[in-house]
């Protein structure tokens, strides 16, 4: 059992990881990559470092200084995260059990837009297959993605469901599809459907009848990591308070999936300030 | 007041017949984000008089679920007069549902 189990190894994470490690407090940072900041080539406005920096060079200093700490860092995708009174968060690789959860996984950038998907949210489009499978026993339902996360809102969805279709957007599927999926690789241009979802049509023209449909594009953010949990989102941001607290007891939100200002030094802030919060909330609930 | 568990059986008498609107929450055991947001009714069914809450577990109360169309968990579902007026899909606090029900 970690005390903190932190979501995400850019600046907002690792910056949590600094303060919780030096605190004595058995941390785990879990991160796919360094994110945005992995892709920034010159960095010249942060605080103290004058010489330009690249965001490669400083997450590597960054991961340094915090294992030097004693926190541990993996390299994994997180799929799911479940509440109940502690945290059981789902990896790829792993499970992985904790006290506190910081999700500090960044903004998606460039999530897929496709039309129909927002109008139909709560009438057959869902971002959480543990949460909604119940109401599609029997039915036909689309998982829309192509990697790990959505194999496992498939893994969800497969005992329940009458049949599912994996629809990947125009991209080839990064999984072993289990057995009986059937598999669209056209890209997608609309979900359809007059009060409640009623089918997808792809861009070649054909479309296929469905009751639901669940979103599984790319990896699971956190936004998606967080609707799971039942903490409060608004559009694609966390909500917070000033100590960076969700609703959910222990669970903590940092960085750009936060919103605001998407700077490194926002994020680095925010990530000592939910640390602060995690630490806390450990001493008091460990005794 | 204390919260009112809805069946099909209670669910008229309950519910569109209520003199005051009624917020509803469906609910399940084994939806994470339904277990916050039940003591969230809770706190506001103590708190709030005019305004009755109850809640549906849609485990035992499919019927009712399909009927209203509920496909995400937790859904809260306001009804006025025996018609749903407003609705709010995925977890609320506390602020959000009063302004919501507008007390």
């Amino acid at each position: 059992m970690y005390d903190v189990i932190i979501v995400g190894a850019g600046p907002a994470g690792l910056s949590a990881a600094l303060y919780t490690s030096r605190a004595n407090v058995k941390t785990l940072v879990i991160g796919k990559d360094g994110g945005a900041l992995e892709r920034v080539e010159k960095i010249e406005n942060y605080f103290g470092v004058a010489a330009p920096i690249s965001g490669c060079e400083l997450l590597e200093q960054s991961r340094s200084q915090v294992q030097s700490f004693g926190a541990e860092i993996v390299e994994d995708e997180v799929l799911g995260i479940s509440w109940t009174g502690t945290f059981r968060v789902t990896g790829i690789k792993g499970e992985y059990q904790g006290r506190t959860v910081i999700l500090a996984t960044g903004a998606s950038r460039a999530k897929a837009k496709l039309f129909g998907l927002t109008e139909h949210e709560g009438k057959g489009v869902s971002y959480c297959a543990v949460c909604d499978a119940f109401f599609y026993r029997g039915k036909t339902v689309a998982v829309l993605g192509h990697g790990e996360y959505a194999a496992h809102e498939l893994a969800q969805l497969l005992p329940v469901v009458g049949q599912a279709v994996l629809c990947t957007n125009g991209k080839e599927p990064e999984i072993d599809v289990p057995e009986g999926v059937s598999v669209e690789t056209a890209g997608i241009s609309a979900v359809t459907g007059d009060e409640v979802v009623e089918a997808i049509e792809f861009a070649d023209g054909r479309q296929i009848s469905v009751s639901g449909v669940f979103v599984a594009l790319g990896s699971a953010g956190a936004v998606e990591l967080a609707r799971k949990v039942g903490a409060q989102v608004e559009g694609n941001k966390i909500v917070t308070d000033e100590k960076m607290a969700t609703n959910v007891p222990g669970l903590y939100a940092a960085g750009d999936c936060v919103g605001g200002l998407l700077q490194i030094s926002t994020a680095v802030g925010e990530g000592a300030q939910a640390a602060m919060s995690a630490i806390a909330f450990t001493r008091r609930n460990r005794a | 007041m204390a919260v009112v568990e809805i069946t099909k059986n209670n669910f008229e008498a309950e519910v569109l017949k209520s003199q005051i609107p009624v917020l509803v929450d469906f609910w399940a055991v084994w939806c994470g984000p339904c277990m916050m947001q039940g003591p969230v009714v809770d706190a506001l069914a103590e708190e709030v008089s005019t305004v009755k809450f109850a809640k549906v577990n849609v485990d035992e109360e499919m019927e009712l679920a399909q009927q209203f169309r509920v496909m995400n968990i937790p859904t809260l579902l306001v009804f006025e007069g025996g018609k749903v007026t407003k609705t709010q899909i995925g977890f609320a606090d506390k602020e959000h549902l009063k302004s919501l029900l507008g007390v």
